[in-house]
């Protein structure tokens, strides 16, 4: 089972858990469960085409999934998988918008 | 950055005897630090740890860009700040703040707003930059400002409870040059889908741990001290306490440079960011047609969104509903007659107006393009900018 670690911005859409008990053999079969179980995951971890946007990372490990096999990277029993996030910080989204 | 013919004098040798004594830091890195120049961008929740502990340190040329004045709402977490200091520019608060501390640095202010326009002028009289902002479109500027400038760009980011960093387009002594922003996410998200700071929160301490641990990697790729967090991206949770340090690669698609460059100067990127298209345009009138009303006596409705502490400052005398109150006094905005919004410069009461309009049908206001700050450059130069 690969534990899934979801992002601080992402937890409200997964009853506020932090952590993810997953049964897959790849990436791919990990998003398609989570955003089965949480199905309002799925706008942020998956884009039009079904893939994952750049604006999110995956990590396998210690290593971003593309620079391994992308989607079909393997996971095995014991395996961290990190989404992380873009985050911009700071103040509004909108640049002018304080001034 | 030649550091071979830095001189201290008593005074400094003694302030900075603590860094002078550890065996793996030396007299070396301290000169080191006292012939850098640092340009921080953002004087805000991060830039406060950072410019404190770099003026401390002793890093000898300090640049600080930001636009802001110092906000009520800004005390929670932005410690260089206090509250004598709100309704001033963030500059100038934090080179007083600095120079008290320091006063044997150089600190440089630049109250103006980081633009494709400015970024390079600004960044070639400077070694390492730290990105303390708060934005995507000025993420990515920061960004391909860094790398077509070939300076380092210490990278650091927060929300709500989560904290990134990283240091990118490092060039180690090797002379390999390591990743950059582009290379850990290639695009940003779409507008409204990660919300921001100023809707979602974030907790006062995390830009603390984060600004500090950003202004370690600044101090670490000048002084050339230990393993600078290149090719490396380092989060922190601070909800669960956890933290993870990935790692990071170089992408050949990278447009800036990858294998094959199509970026080879900096572009528009609010448009990057696709911010241009979401706003709706709302009805505007320029500070002279409002002028015009005013001495002819046209009845209208006059309100300013500003906030109390602005409104002290300076104001043209309208109706002081702040913008984060429109809503719950829509009841005092007339329906009938011209009703014009102004704040500082527009955009706040742009988006005071696209409120009304969404969510009580308003179909009579006018936005005051430019704002007070137009309305005084051109109609009262005498009244007091902030």
């Amino acid at each position: 089972m690969a534990t899934v670690i979801i992002p601080t911005p992402l937890r409200k859409f997964t009853n506020n858990t932090s952590k993810l008990v997953v049964q897959a053999n790849t990436v791919s079969d990990i998003v398609q469960k989570i955003t089965a179980d949480f199905p309002e995951l799925k706008k942020h971890l998956l884009d039009a085409n079904g893939k994952v946007p750049s604006f999110i990372n995956i990590f396998v490990d210690d290593d971003d999934i593309r620079n391994l096999q992308q989607e079909q990277t393997a996971v095995k029993e014991n395996t961290i998988v990190s989404i992380v996030p873009a985050i911009a910080g700071g103040s509004p989204f909108y640049p002018h918008y304080s001034v | 950055m030649n550091h071979e013919n830095v001189q201290f004098s008593k005074a400094e040798l003694a302030r900075y005897n603590r860094h002078i004594i550890i065996k793996e830091f030396g007299l070396d890195a301290q000169k080191k630090l006292k012939a850098a120049k640092v340009l921080v961008i953002g004087s805000g929740g991060l830039g406060s740890p950072v410019l404190l502990y770099l003026a401390a340190a002793g890093v000898g040329t300090i640049g600080i860009v930001d636009c802001d004045v110092v906000d009520d709402s800004n005390l929670q977490r932005q410690v260089l700040f206090g509250v004598q200091e709100v309704g001033q520019p963030k500059v100038e608060a934090a080179k007083r703040r600095l120079q008290s501390l320091n006063p044997f640095i150089d600190i440089h202010v630049h109250n103006l707003q980081f633009t494709s326009k400015n970024a390079l002028d600004l960044i070639k009289e400077y070694d390492v930059v730290a990105d303390g902002t708060d934005n995507f479109p000025t993420r990515y500027l920061v960004n391909d400002a860094c790398v077509l400038s070939g300076k380092p760009n210490v990278y650091a980011s927060i929300f709500q409870f989560e904290g990134q960093v990283s240091v990118f387009n490092y060039r180690n002594s090797q002379g390999e040059l390591g990743p950059n922003y582009r290379d850990l996410y290639a695009a940003p998200p779409p507008p409204g889908l990660v919300p921001s700071c100023a809707e979602g929160g974030v907790l006062g301490v995390l830009p603390g741990v984060i600004g500090s641990l950003q202004a370690l990697e600044v101090i670490k790729v000048i002084t050339g001290v230990g393993d600078v967090l290149s090719g490396r991206f380092f989060i922190f949770d601070a909800l669960t306490f956890e933290t993870k340090t990935f790692n990071l690669k170089r992408n050949p698609a990278n447009p800036l440079n990858g294998s094959n460059p199509t970026i080879r100067e900096l572009i528009d990127y609010e448009e990057f960011c696709n911010l241009k298209t979401v706003e709706r345009p709302v009805k505007e009138i320029s500070v002279r047609e409002l002028y015009d009303w005013q001495v002819r006596g046209e009845d209208f409705q006059f309100i300013d969104v500003r906030e109390p502490h602005e409104y002290d400052i300076v104001n043209l005398g309208a109706q002081l509903i702040p913008l984060g109150t429109v809503s719950e006094h829509a009841d005092k905005i007339d329906q009938k007659k011209k009703v014009v919004i102004h704040c500082k410069t527009g955009s706040r009461s742009a988006k005071a107006i696209r409120e009304l309009e969404d969510k009580f049908g308003f179909k009579n206001l006018y936005n005051l393009k430019a704002g007070i700050f137009g309305y005084i450059d051109e109609i009262q130069p005498e009244l007091k900018k902030y």
